[in-house]
């Protein structure tokens, strides 16, 4: 090696333990980065009783009664973005807002749900993942999946306000009061709170048209995939309200539907579905992958720190080597300098 | 100004001893002022939320108080870890008198890291709950980021407490670490590595919405690599910094090789970052006219630029060219984290993010708070090596 000679250079021997040393951090830091395989952790599925929504644009005349329901169910204050401040008008789902009806518009907006020169309606709020991200990032179990319903759920009591869940989130649902010094996270939690009087969802107790129906997930999904399967234009018989419950359907035009379930397959699938007349990325649903991001982090995380056996072995060798290597200095407090070093490198 | 150390004995590198002086100058005042400035700020967070103060929002719910104060302020605070893994694993002692002093600027930037955190927790009075096993959540990368870096603050301070030792002439206490302080190495080698590459872990949650040019199974480990060569950088820099303003002589024979160690984990480094792009199909990303692309030349650049600088033996003579070469590295590591966190990150249209005013001045208040420190504890206790009249110039 042509080195500068004012280089410090250490003795032979003392390289070739930096060289050892090297090799063998970066086979630990190699293994422990890119992980095993084998011990992936799968994209979790819903639980067999889980409980959602159908949420069908082509049902929805975007008359909005879901979204003052919502508010009213879980006592939200009414947001304005108008001058005169007469109504509650959301521009987006908030710490204050769980449940929005967004209109998507093209060209001259003549006909419903067509992509051209048409209009169309989708509901955002919770889509209660099988494998939600939310819940993997919360450091607190403040956003946790309930086993049986498999609702999102969660508590403000637990939470530290550190909004890892609002930025995980790829629906972008859970959402922060950042107008508050206490504040909490909101979000849809499907009115857990009002099933014990015999309630169900709000949105879908008031929708007059069944665009958003409330069931259980496997139900739902049966639900749309009949619903795929009409003639657009047919007539069909539609239910509202509660899938299995009372008896409320009614007669209506079968929509011209994209052949998609979303939330069947999205990231392991969610307990809300939605049907669409209108491309599903047009609407703001975005495409993702059927694994979670949620397994991926874990898989990593699980495989670095599974039982601490990788930390433990590393901090192990780690003790070895800098037991051999600590004795020299600090000992007789400062006469570890330049000739300690060369004192090392005749060993 | 400060030459009172003179009448050290007349070895190369002597013991760590107080620089000594006056701590009323400029950069104390002007630190102290700022300090001031933060205070009142983080009154009005207090009171009225993180609203009141910040331009977060829900698209962007982490700004700079986490993304610079926390992830790539404690990434600036890897020079301690960087050279005691050099000196005590790698065994590479000559480099001892550069321990004392990165230790002391990666105990301000951890110790401030987890301070930081609790201005931008929206419910900070529950912060315990990261540590108390009914409520910690092993699955989430931050709760091991969380564990991990506040067991880290701990170890640092004992692995710094000789230095107060010495000061206040507590020679039993000395001894009894120095005892055990083998196993505080180990112990401040394995943490900074596990929550280093954990704070790259925390984008992977976040899926689709980061950029594919850094959402990638090799977060942790791209994040460890930057953490470990920043580090470098960080001791290069500060060691100029501290031999300019305390007009003290350069380590110059310390920090040239040092610079090739750094050299060598950033080649490193570039290969698995830009295998790892290629090997996913990623780099077609980087060729899109957007200002994500540029961001990520930008980030690139600064860290191919070291090798620019420092590549040859001779220019590592020219302690500009090093102090220029951290530099270039730490600004390299500030891009990785901005863009993975912020400029890479896309929660859909409609969503903006620039740091306020009164958020920028808690960050600049941060980091005053270190340098009034560094300058307090640098000039009063037993950390920069003892400095003799330069003879060989």
């Amino acid at each position: 090696m042509a080195d500068n000679a004012r280089e410090a250079r250490p003795a032979g021997n003392s390289r070739r333990r930096f060289l050892k040393g090297c090799a063998a951090a970066g086979g630990v830091a190699a293994v422990a980065a890119t992980g095993q395989r084998a011990e992936a952790r799968e994209t979790l599925q819903r639980p067999p009783e889980a409980l959602g929504l159908l949420y069908d644009a082509t049902l929805c005349v975007g008359c909005k009664a879901c979204v003052a329901a919502c508010k009213q169910a879980n006592e939200n204050p009414a947001e304005f973005s108008t001058v005169d401040k007469l109504w509650d008008t959301p521009l987006d789902t908030s710490g204050y807002t769980f449940n929005l009806i967004k209109m998507y518009r093209n060209g001259t907006m003549q006909t419903k749900d067509a992509e051209e020169n048409g209009y169309a309606f989708m509901k955002t709020s919770c889509m209660h993942c099988a494998d939600p991200s939310c819940v993997s990032a919360c450091p607190v179990s403040a956003m946790t999946k309930n086993p049986q319903t498999g609702v999102v759920e969660y508590n403000a009591d637990a939470c530290i306000g550190c909004r890892y869940c609002v930025a995980a989130c790829p629906f972008g649902i859970p959402k922060y009061q950042y107008d508050s010094p206490t504040g909490k996270i909101g979000k849809c939690e499907l009115c857990r709170h009002r099933t014990k009087d015999g309630h169900y969802s709000a949105c879908a107790e008031v929708c007059p048209t069944g665009a958003t129906l409330y069931g259980r997930t496997e139900d739902l999904l049966a639900e749309a995939k009949r619903r795929l399967a009409l003639k657009p234009g047919s007539v069909a018989t539609f239910p509202r309200g509660k899938l299995g419950g009372a008896d409320q359907s009614y007669e209506a035009y079968v929509g011209n539907y994209k052949q998609h379930v979303y939330g069947e397959t999205e990231y392991g699938g969610t307990q809300v579905l939605k049907l669409s007349g209108v491309d599903f990325e047009k609407v703001g649903m975005p495409n993702l992958p059927p694994e979670a991001a949620a397994a991926h982090s874990e898989t990593i995380q699980h495989t670095l720190y599974g039982g601490m056996l990788m930390p433990l072995a590393v901090l192990g060798a780690l003790t070895f080597v800098a037991k051999r290597n600590v004795h020299h200095d600090d000992d007789e407090g400062g006469a570890d300098d330049k000739t300690g070093a060369a004192r090392k490198g005749e060993e | 100004m400060s030459r009172q150390n003179s009448s050290a004995a007349p070895v190369q590198h002597g013991a760590p001893a107080p620089v000594g002086g006056s701590l009323t100058n400029a950069a104390t005042l002007v630190s102290g002022v700022l300090v001031a400035v933060m205070a009142a700020i983080l009154i009005v967070r207090f009171v009225f939320g993180l609203g009141a103060v910040t331009n977060l929002n829900d698209g962007y719910p982490w700004g700079i108080w986490v993304v610079v104060d926390v992830v790539i302020g404690s990434a600036f605070a890897c020079g301690g870890f960087s050279v005691a893994m050099l000196v005590y694993i790698f065994n590479k002692g000559e480099y001892h008198p550069l321990v004392r002093p990165a230790l002391l600027a990666s105990l301000f930037g951890y110790t401030l890291a987890g301070v930081g955190v609790i201005f931008d927790l929206g419910r900070w009075w529950n912060f315990w709950h990261i540590f108390w096993p009914g409520y910690a959540n092993p699955n989430s990368v931050m709760f091991e980021v969380a564990l991990c870096i506040s067991a880290y603050i701990v170890v640092m301070w004992l692995e710094f407490s000789p230095t107060f030792f010495e000061k206040f002439g507590m020679a039993g206490a000395k001894k009894k670490l120095n005892k055990v302080l083998f196993f505080l190495v180990a112990l401040g080698t394995v943490l900074p590595m596990m929550h280093q590459s954990s704070l790259g872990t925390l984008l992977v949650v976040m899926g689709v919405q980061i950029n594919p040019l850094w959402q990638t199974q090799l977060l942790p480990l791209l994040f460890l690599l930057t953490a470990i060569s920043i580090g470098y950088g960080v001791v290069l820099f500060e060691s100029c910094v501290a031999a300019s303003a305390y007009r003290r002589s350069i380590e110059t024979h310390l920090l040239q090789p040092l610079a090739r160690v750094m050299l060598g984990f950033l080649a490193f480094y570039l290969v698995v970052r830009f295998g790892d792009l290629v090997w996913r199909g990623a780099l077609g990303e980087a060729f899109k006219p957007t200002v994500v692309a540029l961001a990520f030349w930008i980030e690139n650049a600064l860290f191919v630029a070291p090798f620019l600088i420092v590549g040859s033996a001779g220019a590592r003579r020219n302690p500009a060219r090093l102090f220029l070469a951290g530099v270039a590295l730490m600004l390299g590591g500030v891009f990785l984290r901005l863009n993975g966190f912020l400029i890479g990150y896309d929660t859909g249209p409609g969503w903006n993010y620039f740091p306020s005013v009164p958020e920028l001045l808690v960050t600049i208040g941060m980091f005053a708070i270190e340098v009034l420190g560094y300058i307090i504890i640098t000039r009063r206790f037993p950390v920069l090596p003892r400095e003799v009249q330069p003879s060989r110039a």
